[in-house]
Protein backbone atom coordinates (compact mmCIF):
# COMPACT_ATOMS: atom_id res chain seq x y z
CA UNK A 1 0.00 0.00 0.00
CA UNK A 2 1.25 3.82 -0.30
CA UNK A 3 1.29 6.06 1.94
CA UNK A 4 2.85 9.51 2.37
CA UNK A 5 4.31 9.96 5.51
CA UNK A 6 7.44 11.66 4.66
CA UNK A 7 8.12 13.31 1.83
CA UNK A 8 11.12 11.37 1.10
CA UNK A 9 8.13 8.56 0.48
CA UNK A 10 8.10 10.51 -2.71
CA UNK A 11 10.58 10.65 -5.68
CA UNK A 12 11.72 13.75 -7.22
CA UNK A 13 9.48 13.15 -10.36
CA UNK A 14 6.94 12.18 -8.13
CA UNK A 15 6.42 15.44 -6.77
CA UNK A 16 7.00 17.09 -9.75
CA UNK A 17 4.29 15.07 -11.57
CA UNK A 18 1.95 16.02 -8.41
CA UNK A 19 2.73 19.49 -9.30
CA UNK A 20 1.94 19.50 -12.81
CA UNK A 21 -1.55 17.52 -11.98
CA UNK A 22 -2.23 20.31 -9.21
CA UNK A 23 -1.37 22.75 -11.81
CA UNK A 24 -4.12 20.97 -13.76
CA UNK A 25 -6.14 21.13 -11.18
CA UNK A 26 -5.90 24.86 -11.22
CA UNK A 27 -6.59 24.86 -14.99
CA UNK A 28 -9.31 22.93 -15.36
CA UNK A 29 -11.51 22.25 -11.96
CA UNK A 30 -14.52 20.42 -13.58
CA UNK A 31 -12.27 18.03 -15.21
CA UNK A 32 -11.80 16.49 -11.98
CA UNK A 33 -15.14 17.60 -10.10
CA UNK A 34 -16.32 13.92 -9.93
CA UNK A 35 -13.36 11.73 -10.28
CA UNK A 36 -13.73 10.90 -6.75
CA UNK A 37 -17.22 10.00 -6.99
CA UNK A 38 -18.64 7.49 -4.18
CA UNK A 39 -15.19 7.61 -1.97
CA UNK A 40 -14.23 8.51 1.01
CA UNK A 41 -11.47 10.40 2.92
CA UNK A 42 -11.40 9.48 6.97
CA UNK A 43 -9.79 12.96 8.12
CA UNK A 44 -8.35 11.98 12.21
CA UNK A 45 -7.16 14.63 13.51
CA UNK A 46 -6.24 13.70 16.92
CA UNK A 47 -4.75 17.20 17.27
CA UNK A 48 -6.03 20.78 16.86
CA UNK A 49 -5.87 22.16 13.17
CA UNK A 50 -8.20 23.96 10.93
CA UNK A 51 -6.55 24.65 7.93
CA UNK A 52 -5.31 21.64 7.38
CA UNK A 53 -8.50 19.54 8.00
CA UNK A 54 -10.02 21.85 5.81
CA UNK A 55 -7.87 21.77 3.54
CA UNK A 56 -7.79 18.28 3.08
CA UNK A 57 -11.65 18.58 3.43
CA UNK A 58 -12.23 20.80 0.55
CA UNK A 59 -9.67 18.63 -1.29
CA UNK A 60 -11.53 15.79 -1.16
CA UNK A 61 -15.36 17.74 -1.90
CA UNK A 62 -13.59 19.69 -4.34
CA UNK A 63 -13.12 15.90 -6.55
CA UNK A 64 -16.65 14.95 -5.76
CA UNK A 65 -15.73 12.48 -3.35
CA UNK A 66 -17.20 12.71 0.65
CA UNK A 67 -15.24 12.87 4.10
CA UNK A 68 -15.84 10.71 7.45
CA UNK A 69 -14.04 13.08 10.31
CA UNK A 70 -12.64 12.99 13.64
CA UNK A 71 -11.57 16.24 14.83
CA UNK A 72 -10.22 15.89 18.32
CA UNK A 73 -8.51 13.23 20.57
CA UNK A 74 -11.41 13.86 23.16
CA UNK A 75 -14.48 12.58 20.42
CA UNK A 76 -12.86 9.47 19.29
CA UNK A 77 -12.66 5.94 20.57
CA UNK A 78 -8.14 6.86 21.42
CA UNK A 79 -9.95 8.77 24.58
CA UNK A 80 -11.18 5.32 25.81
CA UNK A 81 -7.69 4.35 24.81
CA UNK A 82 -7.50 3.06 21.62
CA UNK A 83 -4.35 2.48 19.93
CA UNK A 84 -2.95 4.20 16.55
CA UNK A 85 -3.27 0.52 15.30
CA UNK A 86 -7.05 -0.42 16.50
CA UNK A 87 -8.50 2.76 14.78
CA UNK A 88 -6.54 2.69 11.32
CA UNK A 89 -7.58 -1.36 11.02
CA UNK A 90 -10.90 0.23 12.02
CA UNK A 91 -11.13 3.00 10.08
CA UNK A 92 -9.66 0.94 7.42
CA UNK A 93 -13.79 -0.95 6.88
CA UNK A 94 -15.11 2.18 6.50
CA UNK A 95 -13.03 4.76 4.45
CA UNK A 96 -11.25 4.45 1.41
CA UNK A 97 -8.17 6.62 2.87
CA UNK A 98 -7.17 8.35 5.71
CA UNK A 99 -5.47 11.55 6.39
CA UNK A 100 -4.24 11.84 10.06
CA UNK A 101 -3.22 14.29 12.69
CA UNK A 102 -1.09 12.96 15.66
CA UNK A 103 0.45 14.91 18.39
CA UNK A 104 2.75 11.58 18.87
CA UNK A 105 5.76 11.68 16.63
CA UNK A 106 5.56 8.43 14.32
CA UNK A 107 1.89 8.11 14.52
CA UNK A 108 0.30 7.80 11.24
CA UNK A 109 3.68 5.29 10.36
CA UNK A 110 1.98 3.28 12.71
CA UNK A 111 -1.63 3.46 11.32
CA UNK A 112 -0.34 2.73 7.68
CA UNK A 113 1.50 -0.18 9.26
CA UNK A 114 -1.82 -1.19 9.68
CA UNK A 115 -4.12 0.44 7.88
CA UNK A 116 -5.41 -1.45 4.66
CA UNK A 117 -5.85 1.91 2.69
CA UNK A 118 -3.21 4.83 2.38
CA UNK A 119 -2.87 6.74 4.91
CA UNK A 120 -0.98 10.74 4.81
CA UNK A 121 0.52 12.26 7.39
CA UNK A 122 -1.46 15.39 8.05
CA UNK A 123 1.08 16.07 10.79
CA UNK A 124 3.07 14.45 13.63
CA UNK A 125 3.96 15.99 16.50
CA UNK A 126 7.27 17.84 15.44
CA UNK A 127 8.44 15.68 13.05
CA UNK A 128 6.89 15.47 9.76
CA UNK A 129 4.22 17.48 7.40
CA UNK A 130 4.81 16.25 4.12
CA UNK A 131 1.67 18.17 2.41
CA UNK A 132 2.81 21.19 4.07
CA UNK A 133 5.83 20.17 2.10
CA UNK A 134 4.06 19.98 -1.00
CA UNK A 135 1.87 22.90 -0.89
CA UNK A 136 5.37 24.96 -0.27
CA UNK A 137 6.94 23.32 -3.45
CA UNK A 138 3.87 23.86 -5.55
CA UNK A 139 3.95 27.57 -3.73
CA UNK A 140 7.77 28.09 -4.84
CA UNK A 141 6.92 26.63 -8.14
CA UNK A 142 4.33 28.75 -8.88
CA UNK A 143 6.23 31.83 -7.73
CA UNK A 144 9.26 30.90 -9.41
CA UNK A 145 9.08 28.96 -12.05
CA UNK A 146 11.92 26.32 -10.67
CA UNK A 147 13.00 24.26 -7.69
CA UNK A 148 16.57 24.93 -8.04
CA UNK A 149 19.04 27.52 -8.19
CA UNK A 150 17.32 29.61 -5.43
CA UNK A 151 18.58 31.06 -2.09
CA UNK A 152 16.05 30.24 0.49
CA UNK A 153 15.92 31.55 4.07
CA UNK A 154 14.40 29.80 7.23
CA UNK A 155 13.19 32.13 10.11
CA UNK A 156 12.57 31.40 13.46
CA UNK A 157 11.71 27.89 15.02
CA UNK A 158 13.74 26.20 13.35
CA UNK A 159 14.49 23.31 15.99
CA UNK A 160 10.85 22.37 16.48
CA UNK A 161 9.59 23.25 13.24
CA UNK A 162 8.24 20.14 11.59
CA UNK A 163 7.29 22.38 8.02
CA UNK A 164 11.08 23.78 7.84
CA UNK A 165 12.38 19.93 8.49
CA UNK A 166 10.70 18.46 5.42
CA UNK A 167 10.85 21.15 3.19
CA UNK A 168 14.45 21.42 4.09
CA UNK A 169 14.79 17.61 3.07
CA UNK A 170 12.87 18.40 -0.03
CA UNK A 171 15.00 20.92 -1.34
CA UNK A 172 18.09 19.33 -0.74
CA UNK A 173 17.40 17.14 -3.81
CA UNK A 174 17.38 19.92 -6.11
CA UNK A 175 20.36 21.50 -7.63
CA UNK A 176 21.95 24.88 -6.53
CA UNK A 177 20.06 25.16 -3.69
CA UNK A 178 21.44 27.38 -0.88
CA UNK A 179 20.09 27.32 2.67
CA UNK A 180 20.10 30.50 5.14
CA UNK A 181 19.44 29.68 8.77
CA UNK A 182 17.85 32.39 10.78
CA UNK A 183 16.83 31.79 14.39
CA UNK A 184 17.86 31.97 17.92
CA UNK A 185 20.41 29.66 19.42
CA UNK A 186 17.49 27.96 21.28
CA UNK A 187 15.66 27.22 18.40
CA UNK A 188 18.36 26.25 15.59
CA UNK A 189 18.18 23.71 13.24
CA UNK A 190 18.86 20.45 15.02
CA UNK A 191 22.65 19.27 14.12
CA UNK A 192 21.44 15.63 12.77
CA UNK A 193 19.66 17.02 10.09
CA UNK A 194 22.16 20.05 9.31
CA UNK A 195 24.61 16.44 9.22
CA UNK A 196 22.43 14.07 7.42
CA UNK A 197 20.69 15.94 5.39
CA UNK A 198 22.45 19.40 4.53
CA UNK A 199 25.59 18.56 4.59
CA UNK A 200 25.28 14.65 2.92
CA UNK A 201 23.42 16.29 0.10
CA UNK A 202 26.25 18.98 -0.36
CA UNK A 203 23.88 22.02 0.40
CA UNK A 204 25.63 25.48 0.98
CA UNK A 205 24.20 26.71 4.33
CA UNK A 206 24.80 29.31 6.45
CA UNK A 207 23.33 29.96 10.14
CA UNK A 208 22.89 33.25 11.16
CA UNK A 209 20.95 35.07 14.37
CA UNK A 210 20.43 38.41 12.56
CA UNK A 211 17.59 38.69 9.42
CA UNK A 212 18.71 41.72 8.24
CA UNK A 213 22.10 40.56 7.38
CA UNK A 214 21.06 38.13 5.24
CA UNK A 215 17.88 39.31 3.58
CA UNK A 216 19.26 40.67 0.30
CA UNK A 217 20.44 37.45 -0.54
CA UNK A 218 17.17 35.80 -0.14
CA UNK A 219 14.84 34.11 -2.98
CA UNK A 220 12.58 32.75 -0.22
CA UNK A 221 11.99 34.16 3.05
CA UNK A 222 9.81 30.91 4.56
CA UNK A 223 8.72 32.86 7.83
CA UNK A 224 7.69 30.25 11.12
CA UNK A 225 5.85 30.34 14.24
CA UNK A 226 7.30 29.77 17.72
CA UNK A 227 4.66 27.69 18.34
CA UNK A 228 3.89 27.19 22.11
CA UNK A 229 2.35 23.36 22.21
CA UNK A 230 5.85 22.03 21.39
CA UNK A 231 7.38 23.40 24.63
CA UNK A 232 7.07 21.74 27.84
CA UNK A 233 8.11 25.45 29.41
CA UNK A 234 6.01 28.57 29.21
CA UNK A 235 8.69 29.87 30.66
CA UNK A 236 10.80 29.02 27.64
CA UNK A 237 7.99 30.10 25.11
CA UNK A 238 7.19 33.47 26.26
CA UNK A 239 11.14 34.36 26.08
CA UNK A 240 11.65 33.16 22.47
CA UNK A 241 7.70 34.10 21.11
CA UNK A 242 8.48 37.22 19.37
CA UNK A 243 12.30 36.67 18.48
CA UNK A 244 11.75 37.33 14.60
CA UNK A 245 8.90 40.04 13.93
CA UNK A 246 8.67 40.87 10.03
CA UNK A 247 7.47 44.05 9.31
CA UNK A 248 7.91 46.43 6.36
CA UNK A 249 10.91 48.01 7.26
CA UNK A 250 12.66 45.03 7.35
CA UNK A 251 12.13 44.19 3.46
CA UNK A 252 14.09 47.34 2.66
CA UNK A 253 16.91 45.31 1.39
CA UNK A 254 14.58 42.21 0.27
CA UNK A 255 14.82 41.66 -3.59
CA UNK A 256 11.97 42.60 -5.54
CA UNK A 257 10.72 39.30 -6.33
CA UNK A 258 11.13 37.70 -2.96
CA UNK A 259 8.67 35.53 -2.02
CA UNK A 260 7.49 35.05 1.62
CA UNK A 261 5.96 31.69 2.81
CA UNK A 262 4.99 31.22 5.77
CA UNK A 263 2.93 27.57 6.72
CA UNK A 264 0.40 29.72 8.73
CA UNK A 265 -1.54 30.11 11.23
CA UNK A 266 0.73 33.55 12.33
CA UNK A 267 0.60 34.80 15.87
CA UNK A 268 2.79 38.32 15.14
CA UNK A 269 5.37 36.76 13.51
CA UNK A 270 4.02 38.63 10.21
CA UNK A 271 3.12 42.17 10.55
CA UNK A 272 -0.24 42.39 8.78
CA UNK A 273 0.36 45.47 7.27
CA UNK A 274 2.71 43.04 4.57
CA UNK A 275 -0.10 41.31 3.80
CA UNK A 276 -0.30 43.97 0.73
CA UNK A 277 2.77 43.83 -0.48
CA UNK A 278 3.20 41.84 -4.09
CA UNK A 279 5.86 39.42 -2.44
CA UNK A 280 3.52 38.05 0.19
CA UNK A 281 2.81 34.42 -0.74
CA UNK A 282 1.35 33.12 2.56
CA UNK A 283 -2.22 33.04 1.14
CA UNK A 284 -1.47 31.85 -1.97
CA UNK A 285 -0.11 28.80 -0.20
CA UNK A 286 -3.29 27.83 1.46
CA UNK A 287 -4.47 27.72 -1.83
CA UNK A 288 -1.94 25.98 -3.25
CA UNK A 289 -2.65 23.70 -0.44
CA UNK A 290 -5.56 22.63 -1.00
CA UNK A 291 -4.80 21.86 -5.00
CA UNK A 292 -1.59 19.62 -4.44
CA UNK A 293 -3.71 17.48 -1.63
CA UNK A 294 -6.48 17.17 -4.52
CA UNK A 295 -3.78 15.95 -6.53
CA UNK A 296 -2.29 13.60 -3.80
CA UNK A 297 -5.40 11.87 -3.17
CA UNK A 298 -5.96 10.96 -6.51
CA UNK A 299 -2.02 9.42 -7.01
CA UNK A 300 -2.52 7.62 -3.86
CA UNK A 301 -6.15 6.30 -4.46
CA UNK A 302 -5.11 5.08 -8.24
CA UNK A 303 -2.40 3.52 -7.01
CA UNK A 304 -4.08 1.99 -4.17
CA UNK A 305 -6.41 0.67 -7.04
CA UNK A 306 -9.14 2.22 -5.94
CA UNK A 307 -9.93 4.18 -8.70
CA UNK B 1 43.40 -18.34 35.08
CA UNK B 2 41.73 -21.32 34.31
CA UNK B 3 38.29 -21.72 33.05
CA UNK B 4 37.01 -25.46 32.26
CA UNK B 5 36.07 -25.82 28.93
CA UNK B 6 32.43 -25.59 27.10
CA UNK B 7 29.86 -28.45 26.32
CA UNK B 8 26.92 -27.08 24.95
CA UNK B 9 27.09 -23.46 24.61
CA UNK B 10 29.23 -20.11 23.33
CA UNK B 11 32.65 -17.69 23.44
CA UNK B 12 31.81 -14.49 22.81
CA UNK B 13 35.21 -13.46 21.60
CA UNK B 14 36.91 -10.35 20.70
CA UNK B 15 34.64 -8.15 22.60
CA UNK B 16 36.74 -4.75 23.02
CA UNK B 17 38.29 -4.17 26.21
CA UNK B 18 35.62 -2.38 28.66
CA UNK B 19 32.52 -3.51 27.05
CA UNK B 20 32.42 -7.15 28.39
CA UNK B 21 30.60 -6.27 31.50
CA UNK B 22 28.21 -4.05 29.07
CA UNK B 23 27.45 -6.91 27.26
CA UNK B 24 26.81 -9.21 30.50
CA UNK B 25 24.54 -7.06 31.34
CA UNK B 26 22.56 -6.54 28.81
CA UNK B 27 21.98 -9.80 27.23
CA UNK B 28 20.71 -10.87 31.16
CA UNK B 29 23.60 -13.09 31.82
CA UNK B 30 23.34 -12.46 35.31
CA UNK B 31 20.35 -14.17 35.37
CA UNK B 32 21.37 -17.39 33.84
CA UNK B 33 21.77 -20.58 36.28
CA UNK B 34 24.43 -22.10 34.22
CA UNK B 35 28.15 -21.43 34.15
CA UNK B 36 28.87 -17.73 32.48
CA UNK B 37 32.45 -16.36 32.85
CA UNK B 38 33.35 -13.10 32.15
CA UNK B 39 37.02 -12.04 31.23
CA UNK B 40 38.43 -8.85 30.89
CA UNK B 41 41.16 -7.21 29.85
CA UNK B 42 43.04 -10.73 28.21
CA UNK B 43 45.74 -10.24 25.76
CA UNK B 44 45.20 -9.72 22.28
CA UNK B 45 47.39 -9.34 18.95
CA UNK B 46 44.44 -7.66 17.13
CA UNK B 47 43.37 -5.69 20.13
CA UNK B 48 45.85 -5.34 22.41
CA UNK B 49 43.17 -5.82 24.78
CA UNK B 50 39.58 -7.77 24.79
CA UNK B 51 37.17 -8.94 26.76
CA UNK B 52 35.75 -12.68 26.30
CA UNK B 53 32.22 -14.26 27.54
CA UNK B 54 31.81 -18.01 27.87
CA UNK B 55 28.27 -19.60 28.47
CA UNK B 56 28.08 -22.83 29.42
CA UNK B 57 24.58 -23.66 27.72
CA UNK B 58 22.73 -23.58 24.95
CA UNK B 59 20.43 -20.36 25.42
CA UNK B 60 18.59 -18.51 22.81
CA UNK B 61 21.31 -15.06 22.17
CA UNK B 62 20.18 -11.82 20.45
CA UNK B 63 23.32 -11.58 18.05
CA UNK B 64 21.37 -8.32 17.07
CA UNK B 65 21.93 -7.07 20.57
CA UNK B 66 25.73 -8.45 19.75
CA UNK B 67 26.09 -6.33 17.15
CA UNK B 68 24.86 -3.26 18.34
CA UNK B 69 27.14 -3.35 21.59
CA UNK B 70 29.86 -3.92 19.62
CA UNK B 71 29.72 -5.33 15.60
CA UNK B 72 33.20 -6.86 15.24
CA UNK B 73 32.66 -9.82 17.93
CA UNK B 74 33.00 -13.39 17.27
CA UNK B 75 30.55 -15.81 18.77
CA UNK B 76 31.63 -19.56 18.97
CA UNK B 77 29.33 -22.19 18.96
CA UNK B 78 29.75 -24.97 21.01
CA UNK B 79 28.16 -28.11 20.67
CA UNK B 80 28.82 -31.63 22.59
CA UNK B 81 32.71 -29.67 23.18
CA UNK B 82 32.66 -29.30 19.49
CA UNK B 83 33.46 -25.98 17.79
CA UNK B 84 30.89 -25.92 15.42
CA UNK B 85 30.12 -22.55 14.29
CA UNK B 86 32.36 -19.46 14.00
CA UNK B 87 29.54 -16.72 14.11
CA UNK B 88 30.82 -13.38 12.69
CA UNK B 89 28.30 -10.31 13.35
CA UNK B 90 28.00 -7.32 11.65
CA UNK B 91 26.16 -4.00 12.83
CA UNK B 92 22.28 -5.29 11.93
CA UNK B 93 20.23 -2.91 10.13
CA UNK B 94 17.53 -2.75 11.97
CA UNK B 95 17.23 -3.62 15.88
CA UNK B 96 13.76 -4.19 17.65
CA UNK B 97 13.19 -4.71 21.59
CA UNK B 98 17.22 -4.02 21.97
CA UNK B 99 16.86 -0.48 23.33
CA UNK B 100 14.53 1.93 23.93
CA UNK B 101 13.53 5.37 22.28
CA UNK B 102 13.74 7.92 25.05
CA UNK B 103 11.44 10.72 22.85
CA UNK B 104 8.91 11.50 25.26
CA UNK B 105 6.77 13.01 21.81
CA UNK B 106 7.22 9.46 20.59
CA UNK B 107 4.18 7.40 19.93
CA UNK B 108 6.20 4.63 21.40
CA UNK B 109 6.18 6.77 24.65
CA UNK B 110 1.95 6.07 24.70
CA UNK B 111 1.71 2.95 22.84
CA UNK B 112 3.23 0.29 25.22
CA UNK B 113 2.63 -2.66 23.10
CA UNK B 114 4.22 -0.85 20.38
CA UNK B 115 7.96 -2.81 19.52
CA UNK B 116 10.77 -0.30 19.96
CA UNK B 117 12.56 -0.58 16.30
CA UNK B 118 15.71 1.60 15.66
CA UNK B 119 17.56 1.63 11.98
CA UNK B 120 20.70 2.29 10.76
CA UNK B 121 20.99 5.33 9.19
CA UNK B 122 24.81 6.26 9.49
CA UNK B 123 27.28 2.50 9.65
CA UNK B 124 30.01 4.12 9.77
CA UNK B 125 29.29 6.47 12.87
CA UNK B 126 27.56 3.80 14.03
CA UNK B 127 23.99 5.50 14.50
CA UNK B 128 20.70 3.99 15.02
CA UNK B 129 17.47 6.21 14.75
CA UNK B 130 14.37 5.15 15.99
CA UNK B 131 11.88 4.49 12.85
CA UNK B 132 9.14 6.47 14.42
CA UNK B 133 10.43 9.44 15.10
CA UNK B 134 13.80 9.41 13.96
CA UNK B 135 15.78 10.00 17.55
CA UNK B 136 18.68 9.17 17.77
CA UNK B 137 19.53 6.14 20.35
CA UNK B 138 22.00 6.72 22.94
CA UNK B 139 25.07 4.65 23.10
CA UNK B 140 24.58 4.86 27.18
CA UNK B 141 21.11 3.16 26.40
Amino acid sequence: MRNLIDIKDLSTEEIEELIAVAEDMIANPKKYAEICHGKKLATLFFEPSTRTRLSFEAAMYELGGNVLSVSSAGSSSAAKGESVADTAKTVSCYADIIAMRHPKEGAPLVASMNSTIPVINAGDGGHNHPTQTLADLLTIWREKGRLENLTVGFCGDLKFGRTVHSLISALSRYSGIKIVLISPEELKLPSYIQKDVLAANGIEFHQTTDLLEVMPQLDILYMTRVQRERFFNEEDYLRLKDSYILTPDKLKTAKADLSILHPLPRVNEIAVAIDEDPRACYFKQVLNGKYVRMALILKLLKEAGTL
Amino acid sequence: MNIDSIRNGFVIDHIPAGLGMRLYQLLGLDTLDCSVALIRNVGSKKLGKKDIIKIDAAIAINFDLIGYVSPDVTVNIIRDGQLVEKKAIALPKEITGVIRCKNPRCITSTEQELAHRFKLTDPEQHIYRCIYCETKASYDE
